[in-house]
């Protein structure tokens, strides 16, 4: 292979991509197509669509001009094939593994995962006879070791949430290429402009959009990002993409469509029976939101580093857990994956416990009291108490959410407001 | 590049990599397309290039030794393209090739001697022997892509389906007809 032809820069992507002026109208900002369904020429061209022998939009379950743009922007600043936007992050893990799995099926997970994952993959998914297993990934044998002969994937997060925790993305994808099953990297904490997982080998991205891509906490949404460079008729591993489709009078997605199969599997067959598709206007948020991503998320590192700086000399903290500072074992993993910058999450110990973190939370006047992160605002939360409750005590400590643990996620607001909020709710806590 | 022939006009100096300009030139300039490999079966990968690119105004006459004789998609399939009557198709503008590399190289030759102008090998089928060989005679050679998915690249279709075109742009698409 040549190398990539050049393609304009990740800020120009981020403003443009999917997204030229509208071709009726001429309309420069995406529109909102708030439509369900979508007119036929004429009978055979309808046939055409359902046969999936030409392009084009059926119904919004499907795709829709709006989603799409996304889906393109999304898959272009990933430097992917192409995407399939979902209602959430949760829903595009369900389309994605819906791709790979049969009952019976197998995939290996890092135990440091958003609780929500955790609990999806290991309850939700065994109602399908998926199963899994969780592993301590910062030991990259141990993937190996968990993996079976039904094993169809491994799932980590780059930056893990909830504990500024990086991924060693390198030799789990080398794992995978070895068991040829691919490596699905959820890049939600990192965002592209930190971390560009197909770069480490990579062959599927998820994202929550809802996080740092929407970026203004107003939207929820997800998105599976397809590198197009897995092999799906390798083995007989991954009969909905290789094997004939039934639905589809027998055609076989990965022969007919090449690299764009995953991404047209989890349209054709995903969306349109699990049903969970992104609704336009959340599309529109989503698309505007984007534009700016490479300068919120200079900020929100910036942001981030001085107030895990700051938190790391106070007396009444007991530590911080950031890849960002020195004093971090995942540091030097930090400079390589994600050399713009740690992401804007970090969890910390305050000094008292259980108690004392949650007078810190319930002290903040700046800093929102809630379950979400990659907002424009700062946001503060309990892990323990909320996102890992329905944990075990043993799932919650491998998952980095023990019982003193407070996870922040830095905004872009004056910085100094973040701290000086922080100091106060400290002073209140102890 | 010396440019001062028709010939080396039409060489491609890298088959890894098409400027866009190139293969709208190309998608542009031809009208009928002899798609050597197209099977009468209508789930076949070839099936649905062919469909398309009949949707998209192309005449493309299919080429198939197993097949001669039948009509796919409304149109006669001949063994050979030295079968093919180009007294009544009209010429033969473009040859697509949908069998394998190997098999794709005597193809070329007789691409080159029914007086095509370019061949355009699918995605996962290149010959480079076979390619210096057209592109010496004159021809415009485009090795491992599929012209279904460049036309709905290059015309924005593709990004309907959410998919990555690499085309960033200020400027209004010119609708296409169908």
């Amino acid at each position: 292979m040549s190398p990539k032809p050049r393609q304009p820069g990740f800020e120009t992507r981020a403003v443009h991509a999917g997204t030229p002026p509208d071709p009726v109208t001429g309309a420069r900002a995406m529109p909102i197509y708030q439509t369900t369904a979508y007119v036929f020429d004429d009978v055979e061209h309808a046939a055409a669509l359902f046969n999936l022998s030409t392009f084009g939009y059926i119904y919004s379950r499907l795709t829709n001009p709006t989603v799409a743009a996304l889906e393109e922007r999304i898959a272009s600043l990933e430097d992917g094939r192409g995407a399939t936007a979902c209602a959430s992050g949760h829903a595009a893990q369900l389309v994605a593994f819906f791709a790979l799995m049969r009952p019976g099926d197998h995939f290996v997970a890092a135990r440091r995962l958003y609780g929500g994952s955790i609990t999806q993959f290991g309850r939700t998914f065994a109602k399908f006879d998926w199963h899994v297993s969780f592993v301590d990934v910062d030991e990259p044998q141990n993937v190996r070791a968990a993996l079976t002969p039904r094993s169809k994937a491994i799932f980590v997060e780059s930056l893990a949430n909830p504990g500024g925790t990086v991924t060693d993305l390198e030799p789990i994808a080398a794992i995978a290429r070895e068991a040829g099953i691919p490596l699905i990297v959820d890049n939600t904490l990192a965002s592209p402009y930190l971390c560009q997982p197909f770069d480490w080998g990579a062959d599927i991205i998820v994202h929550s959009t809802t996080k740092f891509l929407a970026g203004h906490g107003n939207s929820m949404g997800g998105a599976i990002v397809d590198s197009g460079r897995f092999d799906w008729s390798a083995s007989d591993k991954f009969p909905a993409l290789a094997a004939p489709e039934p639905a589809y009078h027998g055609l076989r997605f990965h022969e007919t469509f090449g690299d764009m199969a995953l991404v047209l599997h989890t349209k054709a067959v995903g969306l349109r029976d699990l049903g969970p598709a992104l609704s336009p206007t959340n599309a529109f948020l989503t698309l505007t939101g984007i534009e700016t991503l490479p300068l919120r998320m200079q900020r929100h590192v910036e942001n981030t580093q001085a107030v895990a700086e700051w938190l790391e000399r106070h007396p009444r903290v007991a530590w911080v857990s950031y890849a960002g500072l020195k004093s971090s074992r995942y540091h030097g993993l930090a400079k390589k994956y994600l050399p713009r910058g740690a992401g804007a999450v970090l969890t910390f110990g305050a000094a008292g416990g259980y108690e004392a973190g949650i007078k810190l939370v319930e002290a903040c006047e700046l800093f929102s009291h809630l379950a979400n992160i990659g907002d424009t605002r700062s946001l503060i939360l309990h892990p323990a108490s909320t996102t890992h409750r329905q944990l075990s005590d043993e799932q919650r400590l491998a998952a980095g959410a023990g019982p003193d643990v407070v996870r922040l996620s830095v905004g872009i607001e004056s910085v100094d407001d973040l701290i000086a909020d922080l100091d106060q709710a400290l002073k209140a806590a102890s | 590049m010396d440019q001062s022939t028709e010939a080396t006009r039409r060489v491609v100096s890298d088959h890894d990599y098409y400027p866009d300009a190139l293969l709208r030139r190309v998608l542009a300039s031809v009208r009928t397309i002899a798609m050597v490999g197209a099977s009468p079966d209508w789930n076949r990968p070839s099936s649905f290039a062919m469909a398309y690119l009949q949707i998209k105004g192309y005449r493309v006459i299919p080429v198939n030794a197993r097949a001669a004789g039948q009509l796919i998609n409304g149109e006669r399939c001949y063994a050979t393209l030295a079968d093919i009557p180009q007294a009544e198709t009209g010429p033969i503008d473009m040859v697509d090739i949908f069998r394998n590399s190997a098999a794709a190289g005597p193809i070329v030759d007789q691409a080159i001697a029914i007086g095509a102008k370019v061949v355009w090998m699918q995605l996962g089928v290149r010959n480079d022997e076979a390619a210096a060989r057209a592109e010496a005679a004159g021809l415009t050679v485009i090795m491992n892509r599929c012209p279904k998915i460049e036309w709905g690249r290059l015309h924005g279709e593709l990004s309907w389906g959410g998919f990555n075109s690499r085309i960033i742009t200020s400027k209004r698409r010119r609708l296409v007809e169908r």
